[in-house]
């Protein structure tokens, strides 16, 4: 039924189509903001790659290649699935769109669940961020500690992210599926599925620096 | 008979308090940040009488630190970088392109309330232990100082949040609200300034959120991102920092710059000399500011080749700020000048800008910075350009602008007065540390040779003056916010968007639908509809 009403615009905004645009650009600028952020704390991370390097090869090589690799594959595949529930709410599937979001938001669990399995495993083997724990007082290269630090905070603050996009997405779906989103409010979906796009590609540099380099 | 008009359109305290109107928004800021200048002026007036004498004058040298810190966070975070934009901005910028309002107006409230949780946190910090790190933060001792650092930060963190959601809804506004036949090169000057201001807001404060958390995780868990014994470099700190606080100075100054193109064009009653030449610019001052960090670390380990292209880069800013002088210059030049206290204050900006953007090039050549790197002479220089340009600017706007914000008219004798007192004032407070900074004062010390008293004292003084001619008119302008005559809707002839509404305008801006064929700076021709027009003037007659 939704599908077919004409929404009316906020009173401030000559027609919708305005609304819609502004909403988009909003989320571009907002991005383009989050973007700088984790190029704060990146710069910072590719620095003391420099410095040390040696501790730093270290510490990628201590990571599990195929967990990271894994993860990636995850939060693309979501990507994916969220992309195309944009256009199935276009066509006016309701139903399909809402499977893939509830497909992203599986999939984005599944990241989370593995990024813990190994913080559970660095915690295990002592390493904990600021050079705590008894790792480091077997491994002495100087460095190290700053490696875990730095890999605590970039994918701590992602997986922040990471959550905050499961709630924003898991809102959407509620509202698909009680018919408040079609076709004629895709571009709100599109704003939900621009912020997990960065997700994903934020962990596209997070990944190659942290578990290939 | 009462016109309908944003201000009694509704007046119950909740109907300010969570109001999603731009202009009711600008106006909580703009009381907001003069309470801030307020307690920051506080601060700088009990410093400058500590340093009356050598030694201890009357605070203790720990009062002394937390103090010069807290005038320095207040000023910096809490005052300068949201003034013009959050008040002024607010106010203005859905008008001037023709809006109902900014894109956003739920998150700009939510804004407001970011901006005055992180406020309230930094004053909450001043009350458990305070914080004596000066206001840059600088790691290693802000990593391990055991005063307040985490509350303060986090403070500055969340006005952080707040500065990105306003500049993020002025950009969106500003491309997506403009009214139909609107174009870019028909916006009044004082949009393009807080644009580009906003994209800066945009792409740096989060670089500053980023490394200020950091710090904070740094001094309370010990994570050690800046620890020298855990392996850090402090010296990164300074990097990501003023790779922020660099730019953060033309989130300052743009909008600075939008009110004098503004002014000058209203007073000297001619177009600008050319309109392109200060918008464009603007992106100049936005894009070289990425550019120049490093010059605030000559002295920190940066090799010579770094140290000179920062420089150079440096001196870029010159010629883009230049470009944006003598297009003001010549705009006067010719003018049908009007001697008002808007314009007075612009006569100040300039001289002072001028003034402080010398020293500027001056101390981005390393070899002159290594001599005057953190002395009095930095202070005196960037004090030229923050409040000499920054403050100068702001009361600038808030003369230029009270007729249209709240319908009356101030004292316009008292304005001048109080403008060439505080123009005066912070002339005597500042040379005198040039002088003291080129002979070998430190900043941030609280003790001093007594060869150096004279210059204190002159420069204490000065500091009275300032605070008189503040003062002054602080009373005028509250007395005219209840008691001064009826401006009318155009006091100023002017012919910027801002002024074809009524004074103070209606909820939604606009009565009817505003006529933007006459560009905002053609005083060739008469505005119908407004005082300025001769029909209505033979009609009143
Ligand atoms: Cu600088």
């Amino acid at each position: 039924m939704s599908d077919t009403t004409v929404l009316a615009p906020q009173e401030h905004f000559a027609t919708i189509e305005q609304q819609a645009h502004a909403a988009r650009l909003g989320m571009w600028v907002f991005l383009a903001s989050e973007v700088l952020l984790f190029g704060a704390i990146i710069a910072l991370f590719t620095s003391y790659q420099v410095h040390y390097p040696d501790a730093f090869r270290q510490g990628v090589d201590h990571n599990t290649k195929l967990l990271g690799s894994i993860n990636t594959g995850v939060l693309l595949t979501s990507s994916t699935a969220v992309a195309c529930s944009v256009h199935a709410l276009r066509a006016g599937k309701r139903r399909l769109a809402g499977l893939l979001v509830a497909a992203t938001i599986a999939l984005g669990a599944v990241f989370l669940v593995i990024k813990l399995t190994e913080y559970a495993k660095h915690f295990h083997e002592g390493i904990y961020p600021g050079g705590a724990g008894s790792f480091f007082q077997v491994h002495h290269a100087r460095g190290l500690p700053e490696f875990w630090t730095l890999y605590f905070g970039m994918t701590g603050l992602h997986a922040l992210h990471v959550t905050i996009g499961l709630t924003v997405l898991g809102v959407l779906l509620s509202r698909i599926m009680r018919a408040e989103l079609g076709a004629a409010s895709a571009h709100r979906l599109e704003l939900g599925a621009i912020y997990w796009h960065l997700v994903d590609v934020i962990w596209i540099f997070l990944w190659p620096l942290l578990y290939l380099a | 008979m009462t016109e309908a008009t944003y201000l009694n359109a509704r007046t119950t305290i909740r109907s300010w308090v969570l109001t999603t109107d731009h202009k009711r928004i600008g106006i909580l800021y703009l009381v907001t940040l003069i309470f801030a200048l307020v307690l920051g002026g506080f601060f700088a007036m009990a410093l400058r009488i500590e340093h009356l004498t050598p030694g201890h004058t009357v605070m203790t040298a720990m009062t002394y630190n937390r103090s010069f810190t807290l005038h320095g966070v207040i000023m910096v975070w809490i005052f300068m970088i949201p003034s013009i934009p959050a008040s002024f901005g607010n106010f203005l910028l859905p008008i001037m392109v023709g809006a109902k309002d900014v894109a956003f107006p739920r998150l700009n409230l939510l804004s407001y309330y970011l901006f005055i949780t992180g406020t309230v946190m930094v004053l909450v910090s001043m009350f458990v232990g305070g914080i004596d790190t000066g206001w840059t933060f600088y790691p290693p001792y802000s990593s391990s100082t055991p005063t307040a650092i985490p509350t303060a930060l986090l403070g500055v963190f969340v006005i952080g949040f707040s500065t990105i959601l306003t500049g993020l809804n002025f950009v969106v506004t500003t491309h997506t609200m403009r009214h139909e036949g609107l174009g870019w090169m028909k916006l009044p000057l004082f949009v393009w300034a807080i644009y580009a201001t906003s994209i800066i807001q945009v792409l740096a404060t989060p670089v500053l959120g980023m490394v200020l958390l950091l710090v904070v995780l740094d001094n309370s868990l010990h994570w050690g991102f800046f620890d020298p014994a855990r392996g850090g470099d402090p010296v990164l700190y300074q990097h990501l920092f003023w790779f922020y606080s660099h730019p953060a100075v033309y989130i300052m100054i743009l909008p600075g710059m939008g009110v004098v193109s503004e002014v000058v064009a209203t007073f000297a009653r001619k177009n600008l000399y050319s309109y392109r030449a200060i918008a464009y610019s603007s992106f100049g001052l936005a894009f070289v500011g990425f550019l120049t960090w490093g010059h605030h670390m000559f002295v920190a380990g940066m090799s010579t080749f770094d140290a000179g292209a920062f420089g150079v880069l440096s001196m870029l800013v010159a010629i883009f700020s230049a470009i944006k002088v003598f297009n003001w210059t010549w705009t006067l030049k010719g003018g049908a000048v009007a001697l008002k206290t808007p314009l007075l204050y612009v006569f100040a900006f300039l001289f002072l800008f001028v003034f402080g953007g010398m020293t500027g090039v001056a101390v981005a050549a390393m070899s002159l910075d290594v001599h005057w790197h953190d002395t009095y002479f930095v202070v005196a220089h960037f004090h030229f350009i923050m409040v000499g340009g920054t403050l100068t600017a702001f009361l600038a706007a808030i003369h230029y602008w009270f007729p249209k914000i709240t319908g009356r008219m101030y004292s316009e004798r008292l304005g001048l007065l109080s403008a060439a007192l505080v123009f005066a004032g912070f002339f005597v407070t500042f040379f005198p540390q040039f002088l003291l900074g080129n002979a070998g004062m430190p900043r941030r010390y609280y003790d001093y040779p007594p060869q150096f008293q004279p210059l204190h004292i002159v420069s204490t003084a000065g500091s009275w003056v300032l605070a008189t001619g503040l003062l002054i008119t602080a009373i005028y302008l509250g007395h005219a916010l209840f008691r001064g005559h009826r401006a009318g809707d155009n006091p100023w002839g002017s012919r910027s968007f801002e002024w074809r509404t009524t004074s103070p305008p209606p909820t939604h801006n606009f009565h009817a639908t505003p006529p933007f064929d006459i560009d905002p700076y053609d005083y060739t021709q008469p505005l119908p509809g407004t005082d300025d027009d001769p029909a209505a003037e033979k009609e009143a007659a």
